[in-house]
């Protein structure tokens, strides 16, 4: 059910995600919940990306503990001066529900997918090349740069240096963020020089990519066809 | 905290969030030297992983959002580096979300052009450590408040019914504006004595 094609994997993810947080009722986004939920157990992936459900930011939970009080309706439950309405309530499983939804999209979607390989599909995609070279060149030189921030880090240790909330913390992590800093920039000279000694024109050759399969169509069109039924659902 | 994920804002924020977003990052693929290019991308992957250090606060710790150091060291460029960061935050962490990139991007990146443009020239020349520290430690902080601000502009904006959320969130932004003031003046001082051309957009 999930297109093997990456650009139309791409453009779907957006489109689901779009179309899941425009829902305004309760039904609906339950609904869309579980169509979620079995396109993340089809999309099968491991415990590490489950994982990252967890990750709900501080001011979601926060969004979701406060909306009962502050939407007015009937009071359900009173605690001294605040009251939590129904529609409070509801308002905040709506809300967890898309958040969720939106979530398990993108884990099912694009979790698997190796970033490097999105490069060749936001080109194909249109995208501008001076941004696609650069999201290509971050994403190649990231692994350097967090080996070499592991390496400084781990001298840091050595020389019995523990974070804590003071002056000497941060001046230490600001000599840390600038030594990184002034070996990339050594590393951004090299790099520039070697690329153009070997030719580079400003330009990367991007393979052309495979047409989609008919499979891959079909899956587009289903998933896509979903995400407007739940829209359409919604909105009558 | 600056993530707002999918599935929260209406959809006027998320829209002019995007055209707003498209317009930095048009202005500064305009403004960019083709060959400056490896340049902001080198410093990004840098700013990615310098943003992953957690710096303790009390018994909690925050994460450096660095974009006031991006717009003193890329100008306009820093809403390329802070675009490309969140993507591959999305891709690689499952944080954010797709269609709050754009208002993410305006978010985290605006505070930090705006106060580059505006001290940054100030920071290149002066010559007195003490004024530097402290016009870096500006930045810093207020990079970080103005994207405190944003975010609970846009939380409001959403709907009446975050509006306290957006209150509480913005007290939440003070201690991380500290830190980011305290590292932003120690990187400053540092590529000042070690290479003060590292303080210039286009070098």
């Amino acid at each position: 059910m999930i297109p093997a094609d990456l650009r139309l994997r791409l453009v779907a993810a957006v489109l689901l995600v779009l179309a899941a947080s425009q829902l305004a009722h309760l039904g609906p986004a339950m609904a869309a919940l579980a169509l979620a939920l079995l396109l993340a157990l089809a999309a099968r992936p491991d415990r590490a990306l489950w994982r990252r459900l967890r990750h709900v930011e501080g001011f979601v939970a926060l969004l979701l503990l406060t909306l009962p009080f502050a939407v007015p309706g009937a009071p359900l439950l009173t605690l001294g001066p605040l009251s939590a309405s129904l529609e409070g309530l509801s308002r905040a499983a709506l809300l967890a529900a898309k958040v969720t939804t939106a979530a398990l999209v993108l884990l099912a979607l694009l979790g698997t997918v190796e970033p490097i390989r999105l490069g060749a599909a936001l080109h194909a995609l249109r995208l501008p090349e001076p941004l696609v070279r650069l999201f290509v060149l971050t994403l190649r030189y990231l692994g350097l740069i967090g080996d070499e921030a592991r390496r400084l880090r781990e001298a840091m240790r050595a020389r019995a240096f523990r974070a804590r909330t003071d002056r000497h913390t941060w001046r230490s992590f600001g000599n840390l963020i600038g030594m990184l800093l002034v070996r990339a920039l050594d590393r951004a000279r090299r790099v520039e020089e070697a690329m153009r000694l070997r030719g580079f024109s400003g330009r990367f050759p991007h393979a052309a990519l495979a047409a989609p399969t008919a499979r891959d169509w079909t899956g587009f069109a289903l998933l896509t066809g979903l995400a407007a039924a739940a829209l359409l659902l919604d909105r009558l | 905290m600056a993530h707002i994920p999918d599935g929260i804002l209406a959809a006027p924020v998320l829209i002019g969030g995007a055209v707003l977003a498209a317009g930095g990052v048009a202005l500064a693929l305009r403004q960019i030297d083709d060959r400056a290019i490896i340049r902001t991308a080198i410093l990004s992957a840098t700013f990615f992983a310098g943003s992953l250090i957690s710096v303790p606060v009390g018994p909690s710790s925050v994460h450096l959002l660095l974009a006031g150091l991006m717009g003193v060291m890329l100008g306009s460029g820093a809403f390329l580096s802070v675009l490309v960061g969140l993507v591959l935050q999305a891709l690689l962490f499952g944080f954010g979300g797709l269609t709050t990139l754009g208002v993410n991007t305006v978010n985290i990146a605006l505070p930090g052009v705006l106060l580059g443009l505006a001290l940054g020239p100030t920071i290149r020349r002066t010559t007195r450590p003490g004024l530097r520290a402290g016009l870096a430690a500006l930045v810093g902080a207020l990079s970080v408040l103005g994207t405190g601000g944003l975010v609970a502009a846009c939380l409001a904006l959403s709907s009446p019914a975050y509006a306290p959320v957006a209150s509480v969130l913005l007290a939440t932004y003070l201690p991380l504006a500290l830190v980011e003031a305290a590292i932003t003046a120690a990187v400053v001082g540092f590529l000042a004595r070690v290479e003060p051309d590292a303080l210039r957009p286009a070098a």
